[in-house]
């Protein structure tokens, strides 16, 4: 059983590498109990589309 | 589009410092790379089609100057001066519980339409104060990954470190802005 901790962990590394098959299944079995867990990814991703506009990678960005 | 162009690189001037001051964490070099980026882009002016924004274009820009800095510099010497928490460093440690859940009132809380927020003008300012406060290693790390568009990889190889260092440092970034964004914008 995942732990929260390490959940965050894989959340992060998912941005910068592919999750084995295990990772993956015990990270989707975690997010499906973890409402706190299932935030944070969501959170990650919008952290990545804000950091992409930052960069200027979106046309018009803030 | 040259006035248009012309326009923006003085009006936005403190905005390219700015950035180019996160990226570099020195305000020497990152008034530097922004005068390059202004020259080329004004050299180059007639060849902005207007197809990205006048912002995407010149960041296009001022990235490259950024990237260049980076690769030429005495990037190993200056990463391993730069201040930073220890790599083994227990990350994130005050979210959890020893046992590695939750600690209570540190869970993430609901953002509500986060994407909305990327239209204000005020939302960017408590995002670049949330990108300052990170330690100088770690945002070297993170804005070489999710700004300036580098592979892990090539981190890794520039800076020196290895990929679980690396990751270990991404992953630090990442939790250290969520929190902040949460606590000094999506639920102040």
């Amino acid at each position: 059983m995942l732990t929260c901790k390490h959940a965050t962990e894989l959340m992060s590394q998912e941005l910068d590498r592919k999750l084995s098959w295990r990772e993956r299944m015990a990270l989707r079995l975690h997010l499906m109990m973890c409402n706190g867990c299932h935030r944070y990814r969501k959170q990650m991703e919008f952290l990545r589309r804000a950091m992409r506009r930052y960069g200027g990678g979106d046309p018009g960005g803030g | 589009m040259k006035d248009e162009i012309e326009r923006y690189l003085s009006e936005r001037r403190g905005d390219l410092v700015r950035f180019a001051t996160l990226q570099l964490r020195n305000r020497d070099q990152a008034e530097e790379a922004v005068q390059q980026a202004t020259l080329a882009a004004l050299e180059n002016a007639d060849r902005f089609a207007g197809r990205a924004s006048v912002r995407t274009w010149v960041f296009s820009i001022l990235k490259n100057k950024i990237i260049d800095r980076l690769r030429h510099g005495q990037r190993e010497s200056t990463f391993s001066e730069l201040a930073g928490p220890e790599e083994d460093g227990a990350d994130l440690a005050e979210y959890f519980t020893e046992r590695g859940f939750w600690r209570p009132g540190a869970k993430p809380a609901r953002w509500v339409e986060p994407d909305d927020d990327l239209e204000q003008e005020q939302f960017w300012r408590v995002f670049e104060l949330c990108l300052e406060v990170l330690p100088e290693r770690t945002a070297r790390v993170f804005m070489m990954r999710e700004v300036l568009g580098f592979e892990t990889n090539e981190i890794c190889k520039e800076l020196s470190i290895s990929t679980s260092n690396c990751w270990v440092i991404l992953h630090r970034a990442r939790g250290a802005l969520r929190g902040c964004l949460e606590e000094r914008w999506f639920a102040a």
